[in-house]
């Protein structure tokens, strides 16, 4: 549409000072985004409130829009498969054998793991997840990566605590409100998360690049053991993750590390586990001996 | 009421009274803020990305009724409708208010220089606030913390470029829909 032809505002006082100010009060919009954004990233905190409070209205809204993601997702898949369907179905059965011989070695182990530990007098349980729940919406036009979680103060979310899927790890709680969490993705640049290879332990840091991959930054430095197709789990050190969460893939060697992929897409995980922290058990001190009186 | 609607759809040859009609001034003054707010809200629902794929539709939206329609919106929309993607982006607090108040002004001075107008020229000036939209938006977002290399976002501003027209197109329907006089004036 062409503009309005006449854009003077003429001999009219009020009109002329109705542009004025309206052009004075957009100056000064920008003005105060620029004091906001400098006082944000003085304190990221500052307007976590706000956004907690703009969440948890959208949350009903949010809720709903993740089960339509879900039953979308569900009818493409569905409809991909149709065509796909005989050779994939002798491959799976192929597999589905294997993987039966697999899962019964995984047992032997597993019972063979239990024994052992009994032996040593080692107690261990899983922790019950505080909450399982959908990612209900996510940053997805910015560069940074965070997701809101469907479950926040009410369902006993507490910051820190890990978020998983059943294939592996996806982030942590970064700010918990009433009815929803703010989610801090593996995949943010912020995000940093101590891992080690899952055949032999190799320790690492896992990165992220904020493109849907993970940089995996030895600590070791010297000669690079990483192969394409090495799997790093969470390695639990200085606690907050649980020991031996999957959560990416070697997927490009790199000089001093590697690129992986991560495991858990977060777009296909439907449901998340919210897991409670993890605390590794304390160095146990050593007691000092009882000073004996001096004999004397 | 929802003859009116029907016939908006089927287009002209419908019979649609046209007489002692008005539109409703609710939705023609709140059909703007409210469907920038929708756009803004749109990228967090649509997926859950692990890398920046999603145009900013809010922004998209919003440059589109300015385009459309200057005037409006009034020049300080960006504070409230920035605000409120702000509360959504994930971008640093703020960065929207500034960004979005920053475009109107640019956009205000452009079309004062620019004596004509066609697709072409409408899609270039866009493309350009979008482009420094984008990155600057990641700018903001290392500044604060985050550490994205530029490369992750030419596929979104590729994406963003793309679909602006599209989006023009759903501000001009969005316009039309607006102004349709159902109300009956007695």
């Amino acid at each position: 549409m062409a503009p309005p032809a006449n854009r003077r505002s003429g001999y009219s006082r009020r009109a002329q000072y109705s542009t004025f100010f309206s052009y004075a009060a957009g100056v000064l919009g920008a003005l105060l985004g620029l004091m906001l954004l400098i006082a944000s990233i003085v304190n990221p905190g500052l307007f976590s409130g706000l956004r907690g409070i703009a969440a948890d209205a959208a949350e009903p809204a949010s809720a709903a829009t993740a089960g339509g993601r879900a039953v979308s997702k569900g009818f493409f898949e569905s409809i991909a498969g149709f065509f796909e369907t005989g050779s994939r179905q002798a491959k799976l059965k192929r597999e589905l054998a294997e993987a039966k011989v697999r899962l019964a070695e995984a047992d032997a182990v597993a019972a063979e793991n239990r024994r052992l530990k009994h032996l040593l007098g080692l107690a261990e349980r899983d922790p019950r997840p505080v909450a399982v729940t959908r990612l209900t919406s996510s940053t997805s036009a910015s560069a940074r990566r965070f997701a809101t979680l469907g479950a926040g103060r009410d369902r006993g979310v507490a910051k820190g605590m890990p978020v998983r899927s059943t294939m592996g790890l996806v982030g942590r709680v970064l700010e918990v409100n009433g009815s929803t969490a703010r989610v801090l993705l593996v995949t943010d640049t912020e995000s940093l998360v101590p891992v080690r290879r899952a055949k032999d332990g190799v320790p690492a840091f896992a990165q992220g690049l904020g493109d849907g991959t993970i940089q995996i930054r030895l600590i070791n430095l010297g000669v690079n053991p990483l192969k394409p197709g090495d799997v790093f789990v969470t390695s639990g050190s200085g606690g907050l993750y649980r020991p031996g969460t999957p959560l990416a893939v070697v997927w490009k060697v790199t000089h001093d590390g590697a690129i992986a992929r991560v495991l858990s897409n977060p777009s296909d995980s439907d449901y998340v586990i919210v897991e409670p922290v993890w605390a590794p058990e304390p160095p146990s001190v050593p007691v000092p001996p009882p000073e004996e009186p001096a004999a004397k | 009421m929802k003859g009116k609607v029907l016939s908006f759809f089927h287009g002209e040859g419908a019979p649609r009274k046209r007489i002692n009609r008005a539109p409703s001034t609710m939705l023609a003054r709140g059909l703007p803020w409210v469907s920038v707010m929708l756009a803004s809200l749109l990228p967090g629902w649509a997926l859950i990305a692990s890398a920046p794929v999603m145009p900013p539709f809010g922004f998209l939206v919003y440059v589109g009724w300015r385009q459309l329609r200057p005037g409006l919106l009034p020049v300080w929309a960006g504070l409230p409708l920035g605000l409120f993607d702000d509360l959504y982006s994930g971008q640093p607090f703020g960065a929207a208010i500034m960004l979005w108040s920053a475009a109107t002004i640019v956009l205000d001075v452009i079309e004062a220089r620019l004596p004509w107008r066609n697709f072409f020229t409408e899609w270039l000036v866009a493309m350009g606030l979008i482009v420094a939209y984008i990155i600057l938006g990641v700018a903001l977002a290392n500044l604060s913390g985050a550490a994205t290399p530029f490369r992750v976002i030419v596929p979104q501003i590729v994406f963003s470029i793309l679909s602006y027209p599209l989006v023009g197109r759903f501000v001009a329907a969005a316009d039309r829909f607006r102004l349709i006089p159902f109300k009956e004036i007695r």
